[in-house]
């Protein structure tokens, strides 16, 4: 039976899988620059399967930091997904420990945007189901790419990949920063404020905490004011 | 950092991460719906990644450093300004990193 809107959710998944998968490359080629071997960077893929925190670990191993630092990062970044899972219950309904066990692996942002945006309730998990199942295999195809691609490199290639990783970062950052995301104002004064006080505490505190002090400032910085405000 | 401790960082992370995402189809709803955890949860990622951005482009060993990296930083910066798609900001950046290093 031919259903026009369920076989554009299947295009659209088929399409971010792709697009993903050039964020796998990144991932793969970061984790190999801090250290991690080929099966290191597959299996975080794999169990981790949620980028901006993978893509925090390893860059604060690459620089320098601690494993607790480094687990801290991606933790925090993680935190998300717990969100969007309460998101998304209502329109998945995962019944049983199983099916909820198995659903969760695959809550990450770009599942979770199709499913909430898909035109009816009966093809959210359609379109959860496809975008986690292309996301996954690419992003896991390419991460391999990426870590063996970037073991084979010189020095002026290695050069080049040290430039390579925060373009990578600031990529995932810039559309946090602008319409249509949600007050992408105090978005850029957020990413500001943790930058400057991420450099302003390098030289004084180890590596890799930095970052997560530089997060927890903002956080205490924007902490809860008697005002209203409308939650994104 | 030993082998074995990258393991247990891998695979414990990702644990760790994992059940941050079982806890979101577990727990009661409003728990996790307070504005303030909106809030954060809004918030955190543009002050984590602004805070890996400058710390991978401009420091190395807890100094400041200015390199390639931040002026392939720059470049990345103008063509995501420019609309420029993921791959091609990566070259660019990439290609910069590269001719500085060629250079200096």
């Amino acid at each position: 039976m031919p259903d026009p809107a369920r076989a554009a959710v299947l295009r659209d998944a088929i399409g971010l899988g792709a697009a993903v998968g050039l964020y796998g490359v990144a991932f793969g080629a970061a984790a190999a620059a801090a250290g991690l071997d080929a099966w290191q960077a597959l299996v975080m893929s794999l169990l981790m399967f949620t980028g901006a925190s993978q893509f925090a670990l390893v860059g604060v191993l690459g620089s320098g930091g601690s494993a607790l630092a480094a687990a801290g990062s991606a933790l925090l970044l993680g935190t998300r997904n717990t969100v969007y899972g309460v998101r998304l219950v209502p329109l998945l309904r995962p019944r049983g420990v199983v099916r909820r066990m198995g659903t969760a692996h695959w809550v990450i942002d770009e599942t979770t945007a199709m499913a909430v945006a898909a035109p009816e309730t009966r093809l959210a998990r359609v379109a959860f189901l496809a975008t986690g199942a292309s996301v996954y295999v690419l992003w896991n195809a390419t991460t391999v790419v990426g870590a063996l691609g970037s073991a084979a490199l010189g020095e002026t290639a290695q050069a080049a990949l040290d430039a390579v990783v925060p373009a990578a970062f600031l990529a995932l950052l810039w559309p946090r920063l602008r319409r249509p995301f949600a007050e992408p104002a105090v978005q850029r004064r957020v990413a500001l404020g943790g930058a400057v006080v991420a450099l302003a505490l390098t030289p004084f505190v180890p590596a890799g905490v930095q970052v997560i002090a530089a997060v927890v400032a903002v956080a205490l910085a924007g902490r809860p004011r008697p005002r209203a405000e409308a939650a994104a | 950092m030993s082998d074995d401790t990258l393991w247990v960082l891998v695979v414990g992370a990702s644990l760790g991460c994992y059940l941050l995402k079982l806890a979101g189809l577990s727990v009661p709803a409003p728990w996790v719906e307070q504005p303030w955890v909106a809030r954060v949860v809004d918030f955190v990622p543009a002050a984590l990644l602004a805070a890996l951005v400058a710390v991978q482009a401009a420091t190395a060993d807890q100094r400041l450093v200015i390199d390639g990296r931040l002026a392939g930083l720059s470049v990345a910066a103008l063509a995501l300004a420019l609309r420029a798609p993921f791959i091609v900001v990566l070259v660019l950046a990439g290609g910069t990193g590269a001719v500085v290093h060629l250079l200096a």
